[in-house]
């Protein structure tokens, strides 16, 4: 036996500098409103992409969980937020509440089954859920709008403070503090027991039971985690555009979801901020330049990613450093 | 019961329109462990093809089809070899994502070449005529597709059971390295199969435009169905994958005809519910 | 009341099919006891250790640890209840350090894995518990390297110390010295030898040398069945194990 004392344990940062990374990102947010004051709307879309983009990194990056089906749970935050506030409340943050109880019940519902599934299967049934999801808001016309999307959202004041503006300032304020506080949230759990069991799942699930992990209950619960999430990112667009559309159950949000956070690399939650804020960049750029195009670009830039990156952006700085300092 | 011999018929009509262009994707994934999402590329290509031919060539369809066949082979041809051949070591999201990529690339294309709209493919007048069986008629068109179906399995036995080609296929199924060891080309054998999938894709694709239609979005729209009939029936069993597609497309068309504002949610709640009970598929190997 | 016999086997059956793997085994394993499971390839000692782990169902018979019966509980569940085992194949979270694999097993152990707000490491007390035990197994030099990158003997010996870390009462050891250049096996050998005294150890191996050195027991299996067990003099001296292994890895 040693006496060794207890040393402090390294703490991940950039460049040694803590919270540097958070600094730069509300620098970014900051510099964006200034430098781009009449693309707010966009600026917006972008946040709520992210946040849908951390939900999957969750879900996939943290537990490994193979899903091409993170709108159908984008989907039940959006229409139970914009139903919220078309019938009870025009209060953005219960809504906020309501589409994250939304969004995670329907991944605890589906994950019961999806859970126990692995590889292809696991693929396809996520996509089927997510293609049920959307037959069901297009038959229940009544209560969705079906094809005609839900409308007569009005939003009130956040925190009965700030009035949503046509510019959209407020909009963007409010979305980006939402999803820095959930990702300032998955950055604890990311270093926290629950994000290191998920990232050993990840690795071994065989392990995992054998070192007594009851494995199945964890993949519900991180998936039931990462709805909630998505239900938070549905019910921001459903509050900041006041429509809800079919499209948010679309298999194209979430696959582009999936291109955005493999592009900047899974696992490391800046890897979903940058894939997401580079993918919806080049195709803002892109469809406005030539709305026909676009999606020879998409698909080149997936096989770029694929074959030159395959771990992603993310992981360039560490590929590098590895690559300099040799393997021991 | 007229509408239950309605149902048997196109039921089993439309599922060997799946069964063709799922059959392929099953091989491959069972063999090269591929998650190939643009399978139905594969489809789109040929019924692209085959269209353009018989609207802008004025070509007839005989001539056409075969032709939308070949073209789809043609391609396939050198993306196996390109593309795939390099994907194959990778993980199952990369998978997903590669053939993500082609599929939009093969969508941009037929986009780009023949528009967003609808591409008929308009059936011979001897296909479109009906058939008097005695007791009542029926499209001479689903009759053939039928046929065409039984016929493509029974190549496929042949194929596999009885020719050096399908020993090979099945040692290179059963295990991969012990079979390139013993000296099997196993190259060659994913290329031949691969071609020989996407080749049946187009078959279907363009036989089936009635219930399938040809469009740019096609490989999308229909990729969970395909990717169903693959799952159900269990990876690398074309037996499985037959049977699966009939079972399906029975399934699919009764939903259709009986609960017609709840079929979609009806067929794939079954789906699931039969998934998660048999995550394996009807006879498949655990992946 | 619980009783510390330690895990008992009674009349243990596996069927595969019309397969017998495993036929009417009866073992005992005391708190301290250091027996040895051999038996050429195929005789069923792998089979064995996955009724005991609960990763296969037993056809028949009972399995008690301290007269708990442990054939309700699952895989994790037999964990929890003390049966701990290492892999044959290395399978450690290649990804992540030598510290955190320990840490994984030790907070599935506590119950804290589903904590989510607090750091993983900020437990003084089981920090200070990963040290001792990388202290132990000396490995504290590597604890901030990723598994992946250490040589196969050192991940064995990181294998051992995290199922440690699950403070088994019964620990199986499955072929802890596989794959280990001979050069390195020392490293093995020393870490079984410091086991807690009141830990059941069983290793299954097929390095003889090992096995006399570390085990005060042995058991012989073949075809799924018990054929003999003893003290290592005896089953040195036994004509059925000398013929099993004649041309083997002991002469």
């Amino acid at each position: 036996m040693s006496d060794t004392t207890l040393t402090p344990k390294r703490t991940r940062t950039i460049a040694g500098i803590p919270f540097l990374g958070e600094a730069i990102l509300i620098a970014v947010v900051i510099g964006a409103y200034f430098l781009f004051p009449y693309n707010l709307a966009f600026l917006t879309r972008i946040l709520i992409m992210v946040l849908l983009v951390l939900s999957l990194d969750l879900v996939l990056g943290f537990a490994g969980i193979a899903t091409l089906g993170q709108a159908a749970m984008y989907g039940p935050g959006a229409y139970a937020a914009g139903l919220f506030a078309v019938h009870v409340s025009g209060a953005p943050l219960p809504g906020l509440v309501v589409g994250a109880v939304a969004g995670a019940a329907l991944a605890f519902l589906s994950g019961l089954v999806l859970m126990r599934a692995k590889g292809l299967t696991l693929i396809m049934l996520t996509i089927a859920v997510a293609s049920i999801c959307l037959e069901i808001a297009n038959k229940a016309r009544d209560v969705t709008g079906g094809a005609d999307g839900l409308r007569g959202i009005r939003m009130e004041p956040v925190a009965g403070l700030f009035e949503f503006d046509f510019i959209g300032k407020t909009a963007y304020w409010y979305v980006f503090v939402v999803v820095f506080v959930v990702f300032l949230l998955l950055k604890r759990l990311a270093n926290a027991p629950l994000g290191q069991s998920l990232r050993g799942i990840h690795e071994s699930p065989e392990r995992m039971a054998a070192i007594g992990a009851p494995v199945y209950r964890r993949l519900v619960l991180a998936y039931t985690l990462g709805g909630g999430i998505a239900g938070i990112a549905g019910a921001l667009a459903a509050q900041v555009t006041q429509l809800v559309s079919l499209e948010v159950y679309s298999f194209n949000l979430s696959a582009e979801a999936l291109i955005m956070l493999i592009l900047g690399g899974t696992g490391r939650l800046y890897g979903a901020i940058i894939g997401t804020v580079i993918f919806m960049t080049v195709h803002h750029v892109a469809a406005a330049a030539d709305p026909f195009n676009w999606l020879f670009l998409i698909g080149f830039m997936v096989l770029g990613v694929v074959f030159c990156l395959p771990k992603g952006l993310a992981h360039l700085p560490t590929a590098l450093t590895r690559l300099v300092r040799g393997r021991a | 019961m007229s509408l239950f011999f309605n149902i048997l018929i196109d039921g089993i009509a439309y599922g060997m329109i799946l069964f063709m262009i799922a059959v392929g994707l099953s091989v491959t994934m069972g063999l090269m462990r591929v998650i190939n999402l643009a399978h139905g590329g594969f489809a789109l290509v040929g019924g692209a093809v085959a269209h353009w031919l018989m609207v802008a060539q004025s070509m007839s369809f005989w001539v056409a089809a075969p032709l939308g066949v070949a073209a789809s082979v043609a391609l396939a041809w050198p993306l196996e070899r390109l593309i795939y051949r390099r994907i194959y070591g990778f993980g199952d999201l990369q998978q997903v994502l590669a053939t993500i990529g082609l599929t939009f690339l093969m969508i941009a294309t037929v986009n780009r070449l023949l528009g967003s709209t609808l591409l008929a493919l308009p059936l011979p007048e001897l296909l479109a005529q009906s058939v008097d069986l005695g007791f009542r008629t029926l499209p001479l068109h689903r009759l053939v597709v039928i046929g065409v179906g039984l016929a493509v399995i029974a190549g496929l036995w042949l194929l596999i059971d009885r020719t050096r080609f399908g020993i090979r296929l099945r040692a290179a199924v059963d295990n991969r390295s012990a079979a390139s060891a013993i000296g099997i080309n196993t190259g060659l054998i994913y290329s031949a199969t691969f071609c020989l999938g996407a080749g049946l894709a187009a078959l279907g694709g363009i036989l089936g435009a009635e219930m399938l239609p040809i469009e740019a979005y096609y490989p999308l729209r229909y990729m969970v169905l395909f990717l169903i009939v693959v799952a159900v029936g269990g990876m690398g069993s074309i037996s499985g994958s037959f049977a699966a597609a009939l079972g399906l497309g029975i399934l699919d068309t009764a939903t259709r005809y009986l609960v017609p504002d709840f079929g979609t949610i009806f067929f794939y709640g079954c789906i699931i519910l039969f998934l998660a009970l048999r995550p394996n598929g009807l006879w498949g190997r655990t992946a | 009341m619980t009783r510390v016999t330690g895990l008992r086997v009674r009349g243990l059956n596996k069927n595969f099919g019309g397969l017998t793997v495993a036929q009417d085994i009866n073992i005992d394993l005391p708190p301290g006891a250091r027996t040895a499971l051999i038996g050429p390839n195929g005789a069923g000692k792998t089979t064995f250790s996955n009724l005991i782990t609960g990763i296969l169902t037993p056809s028949a018979g009972e399995i008690t640890l301290n007269g708990q019966d442990l054939r309700a509980l699952n895989e994790a569940q037999r964990v929890k209840a003390g049966v701990a085992k290492t892999f044959q194949i290395t399978t450690l979270f290649r990804d992540l350090t030598v510290r955190q694999n320990l840490r994984l097993a030790q907070q599935e152990r506590d119950g804290r894995a589903q904590s989510w707000f607090r750091r993983a490491d900020s437990w003084p007390e089981a920090e200070d518990e990963i040290d001792a035990q990388l202290a132990a197994f000396r490995l504290l030099d590597l604890e901030e390297m990723r598994v992946d990158d250490l040589a196969y003997g050192q991940q064995r010996l990181v294998e051992m110390a995290m199922t440690l870390m699950l403070k088994p009462r019964v620990l199986i050891l499955d072929e802890p010295a596989a794959g280990v250049p001979s050069s390195d096996s020392h490293l093995i050998t020393d870490a079984i030898e410091r086991l807690p005294d009141d830990l059941a150890v069983l290793i299954i191996e097929h390095d003889m040398k090992l096995v006399f050195q570390v085990a005060s027991s042995i058991i012989v299996l073949v075809n799924g069945a018990i054929l003999t067990q003893g003290s290592p003099d005896e089953i040195a001296a036994n004509q059925q194990v000398r013929d099993l292994y004649l041309g083997g890895h002991h002469d």
